[in-house]
């Protein structure tokens, strides 16, 4: 065998394009094919326009179009009214991979890598061997800048093939024209799909898709209010990489380890910190700068023997229950579902990220009974579209038994067929995607426990409408009998015999034999104050203001006794966390953010009671139905109400 | 059996009287029943048929459904009452019809009104006849050498021969067959053979069997109503003459053979006035389908739960059936009548009905 020296070897080594590196990774980038290409290309342009929208407090209008031209070419064009870029930083940000603003930093975003939008540059220019189109506005009264890019794939550098300054109508925002190969025939459905389940999580944003044939698709904004902004954070100890600890440690401001640990990391207060230093058997006073690798090694294996508080999670941002469900009462209006339920789970950590679950059903309607359940997974508000099958989301959903919850699954695993569709957003700093491409999250046992818990908090909810649905039917046959059939037994046997007519309310006490609650809801609308400033504030702040103005929903609760004795028990009532209480009448024990609670004296057999409370802060249709539980009376004796099981 | 019908109205009547005075006590109305299944039928001794058992089932105002059975039969009542009173009779269709104007007490479907029909004889042990409510038109057919007399709607007597006075359709039997309607003048014939299809049943007329055999053949038109199994109760035991059933080869047919000989379980509150429990099964059975190598069919996965169910059916518990039906079920085919067709259009009349009845001793050889 011929020897091969190091020199030889040495000639095969040089730098590795990024147009190689790009061409090599494609399907990890999500440009694996030409259908996902175009997708891909959408998804990190819209992606970027709400992040930017959002970190600046402006309501996100997003504008797609796609222009098909017969020979497999499409020109994409994505624009956002967001604070535009800066003139020096454009050709870095479309002509370069992996620059970006969000690798290092703590809180929640769609972007993470600083790949995306460069890559669909880098994707166009190999394709079509065109160039970029880049318009940009940072300020009302000043004019954009236009800038036509090329990424030199050697250098990994953007090449400015033109630049000049244009007159635009935005008072701020950026444009971007990118020409792709593309499969659009196929890949346009399925754009479809992303930029309607963005709208879903993303209530607050206008998005407009325009088709190549001129057709136009506007996907409505349903709230007014932007999500609560995201606070940046340092990071957790318990997620950081010996790497990356060096590196900080490197570029600290702090000479004392203690300080150190104080100031770059979140949750290290003096005795945590000194209780680090402890395990790891280092002087606290020893200056970062100074420290050898094991001694960082021993700091990093400490970080995981100490108790540390888990991060604060106000670098969250949820979108709420009341926003899943309006949004989703919007999109499935065709479908006009059964119900739609939602449930949340408080945030929670894995390895130092926060993260928080939120999930939505909807059920029944013109969805197919005998096809497996949608579903839609979220991460960060961006929907995944692809890798379904990978996914923990998908894993936590097929772990649970719902044939008891109304839905069909062989053997009581797997995925579920009937239906229902199911919506799961993940939040986090730091989603842990199985690749670059961004479509599945990575198995992490503390995230598919979260996401199994608020399944069963919404799978116990359905459970209980069904139950009830169940229920309520029984007992309207019930009344069939009671109010129509009876009597006319009773008429038509005493007719046949020249009997007198016999009295039946003793045999319809013992028919019925329970205590029933039945409900409505009205709206009320009230003359709403003219909104001068558009709202661009957060949730929490804006609260305080809505109740005056909008819509009163306004519940009826009659309480019916059909038992032969007189019965006393306790009724609750859940009300959204966001809502505000108004009258209620009779008066209640006990009014929380998440119930109202009654202690309802005796009530005489054949005698009824009415209940009536008033919400404000929501709009019409967000609470659309009664949940009642009672207390300290035998479950199986009221119909329309089930066990109060504590808070 | 037929009944005074002062008696019937006073047995219905009692059904109305247990409801109100249900009601009169507070108490939620029922009504009980033997439970008409499979699972409550049992052997009589004294009949040699099979009749309903002990179980009961109660018919209670507690459900809805049962309140609706309940305020039907008390329109059923007083729609019979009435009927006897001006001396009307009405089909089971036109009764369905009727009850469009029982406003609640509407029947849905005309198995409603039928099956509660049945039940109201189960009730009272009355029969059909005597609440005025018959079948549709039955229309099945007989041809052979005997001469029944029925008195006609002119209140006359007629006297009808079941070859010479009648076309190639043979008689009709009407849906009351009780002596005061219908009597046996004369029969001149050695069996019986009920029939299951025309088809079959017109092979063997065409044929001549009748003449050349001595047979009467009845035709059964599939499941037999209940005039045509009292007909043939009535011959037999009148005549002494032996029946012999003949059909397809499969679970259905069975079930036909066994509501001739042991009573089907919808009418077994009266299978002692409809079966004939000295009746024969001739064929096919599945052994034929071997010896004759018959064309034949697979058995569908409802033909093989159906011969499952006819294992554990209490009438097919002698070892004839156990042994056909297992053969069947190992075959996992199924055959019929006119598939002896295979071997020409006379096979059936010439060979096979000439060596079945010769194996079951009804002809010398
Ligand atoms: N439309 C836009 N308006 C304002 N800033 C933008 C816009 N698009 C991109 N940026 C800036 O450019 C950076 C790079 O964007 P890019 O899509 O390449 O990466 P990213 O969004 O940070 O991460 P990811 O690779 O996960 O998408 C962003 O972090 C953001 O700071
Ligand atoms: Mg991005």
């Amino acid at each position: 065998m011929e020897k091969v020296t190091a020199h030889d070897l040495a000639k095969k080594q040089k730098e590795i394009s990024v147009a190689e590196f790009f061409e090599r990774n494609k399907h990890i980038l999500g440009f694996g094919n030409q259908t996902r290409a175009l997708v891909t290309s959408v998804k990190e342009g819209v992606d970027n326009g709400l992040d930017a929208c959002e970190e600046v407090n402006i309501l996100p209008e997003i504008y797609v179009e796609i222009k098909n031209n017969e020979d497999g070419e499409s020109k994409l064009i994505i624009e956002d009214n967001g604070p535009g870029i800066v003139k020096r930083q454009i050709k870095h940000i479309f002509g370069r991979l992996l620059y970006g603003s969000r690798f290092h930093s703590v809180r929640q975003s769609r972007g993470q890598q600083g790949i995306g939008i460069s890559a669909v540059v880098l994707y166009g220019q190999l394709t079509t061997g065109k160039h970029a189109k880049v318009i940009s506005k940072i300020q009302e009264d000043r004019p954009a800048t236009i800038m036509e890019l090329a990424i030199d794939t050697n250098k990994n550098r953007a090449e400015v093939i033109n630049q000049d300054i244009i007159h635009w109508d935005k008072p701020s925002g950026t444009r971007i024209e990118v020409s792709i190969i593309a499969d659009y025939k196929r890949g346009k459905r399925f754009v479809y799909e992303y930029l309607q389940s963005t709208s879903i999580v993303n209530p607050h944003a206008q998005i407009t898709f325009k088709e190549s044939d001129g057709t136009e698709h506007i996907f409505e904004r349903t709230s007014e209010m932007l999500p609560r902004k995201s606070v940046e954070i340092k990071p957790h100890p318990y997620g950081v990489e010996l790497g990356t600890l060096i590196k900080i440690a490197k570029q600290t401001k702090s000479r004392k380890l203690s300080a150190f640990l104080k100031n770059e990391f979140t949750s290290m207060g003096d005795r945590t910190a000194n209780a680090v230093c402890e395990k790891a058997q280092l002087e606290k006073y020893l200056n970062p700068k100074e420290m050898t690798r094991e001694q960082f090694l021993s700091l990093h294996k400490a970080f995981k023997k100490v108790k540390i508080m888990a991060p604060p999670t106000d670098c969250l941002s949820p979108i709420g229950e009341t926003l899943i469900k309006r949004s989703l009462k919007y999109e499935t209006k065709e479908i006009s579902p059964e119900f739609i339920i939602t449930a949340s789970r408080p945030p929670s950590a894995y390895t130092g990220n926060p993260f928080q679950v939120e999930v939505g059903l909807v059920y029944g309607g013109n969805l197919p009974m005998d096809a497996n359940v949608r579903i839609i997974r979220f991460a960060n508000r961006v929907p995944l579209l692809y890798q379904q099958g990978g996914c923990v989301i998908t894993s936590a959903i097929s772990s649970i038994d719902w044939r008891r919850y109304g839905l069909d699954q062989k053997s009581g695993k797997g995925m579920p067929s009937g239906p229902a569709i199911f919506l799961i957003h993940v939040s986090s700093t730091l989603i842990p995607f199985t690749s670059e491409s961004k479509e599945a999250i990575a198995d992490i046992p503390e995230i598919e426990n979260e996401i199994k818990l608020a399944l069963r908090i919404c799978a116990r909810k359905v459970q209980h409408h069904i139950h009830k649905k169940v229920k309520r039917e029984k007992i309207k046959e019930k009344f069939e009998l009671i109010k129509k059939i009876l009597p006319e037994i009773a008429n038509k046997s005493s007719k046949m015999l020249n009997k007198p007519l016999p009295s039946l309310d003793a045999v319809i006490t013992k028919i019925m034999d329970v205590v029933w609650i039945e409900d409505f809801i009205e709206y009320e609308k009230i003359s709403k104050k003219v909104i001068e400033e558009p709202v661009q504030m957060t949730l929490l702040d804006n609260k305080s203001k809505q109740h005056d103005d909008g819509t009163i929903t306004k519940s009826k609760i009659k309480v019916i006794n059909y038992k032969r004795s007189s019965q006393k028990f306790n009724l609750y009532v859940i009300i959204p966390e966001d809502a505000i209480v108004g009258t209620v009448k009779p008066k209640p024990t006990n009014i929380n953010k998440n119930f109202i609670k009654w202690n309802l004296d005796s009530i005489p057999s054949s005698e009824k009671v009415d209940i009536n409370f008033e919400l404000a802060g929501l709009e019409e249709g967000d609470f659309d139905e009664n949940d009642i539980y009672v207390e300290d009376i035998n479950p199986s004796y009221v119909i329309g109400a089930d066990k109060w099981e504590g808070e | 059996m037929r009944k005074d019908h002062n008696d019937v109205i006073k047995k219905i009547d009692l059904v109305a009287l247990k409801i109100y005075n249900d009601l009169e006590k507070t108490e939620i109305p029922c009504i009980q029943l033997p439970i008409r299944s499979k699972s409550n039928i049992e052997f009589n001794e004294k009949f040699n048929v099979w009749k309903y058992g002990k179980n009961m089932i109660q018919r209670s105002a507690k459900s809805l459904d049962g309140a609706y059975m309940l305020l039907r039969t008390m329109y059923m009542i007083d729609f019979i009452k009435e009927m006897i009173k001006i001396k009307k009779s009405s089909t089971l269709r036109e009764m369905y019809y009727i009850s469009e104007g029982w406003d609640y007490a509407k029947f849905h479907s005309q198995n409603e009104s039928n099956s509660l029909a049945e039940d109201l004889e189960v009730i009272t042990s009355c029969m059909r006849e005597d609440f005025k409510l018959r079948p549709e038109e039955d229309g099945a057919r007989v041809i052979g050498n005997i001469t029944i007399e029925e008195l006609t709607r002119n209140n006359n007597k007629k006297k009808i021969h079941c070859q010479d006075d009648v076309g190639d359709s043979g008689y009709s039997i009407p849906y009351n067959v009780e002596p005061e309607k219908l009597s046996f003048k004369s029969a001149d014939v050695d069996f019986i053979i009920a029939i299951e299809t025309g088809g079959m049943f017109d092979r063997l007329v065409e044929n001549r069997f009748d003449s050349s055999y001595r047979a009467l053949l009845v035709h059964l038109k599939g499941q037999p109503a209940r005039s045509t199994r009292r007909f043939i109760k009535r011959l037999s035991g009148e005549k002494n003459i032996p029946v012999l059933v003949f059909t397809d080869c499969d679970p259905w047919s069975y079930r036909i053979f066994a509501s001739v000989a042991y009573g089907a379980i919808k009418t077994a509150h009266i299978s002692e006035y409809l079966a004939t429990p000295s009746s024969q099964y001739l064929g096919v059975t599945p052994s034929d389908i071997e010896n004759y190598n018959l064309p034949t069919d697979k058995l569908t996965r409802e033909d093989i739960k159906s011969l499952k169910s006819e294992l554990t059916d209490p009438r097919f518990q002698d070892s004839f059936w156990k042994n056909e039906i297992k053969l069947q079920l190992k075959l996992g085919k199924k055959s019929e009548q006119q598939a002896l067709a295979k071997y020409g259009l006379d096979y059936v009349t010439d060979t096979y009905l000439p060596e079945k009845l010769t194996e079951m001793g009804m002809v010398k050889k």
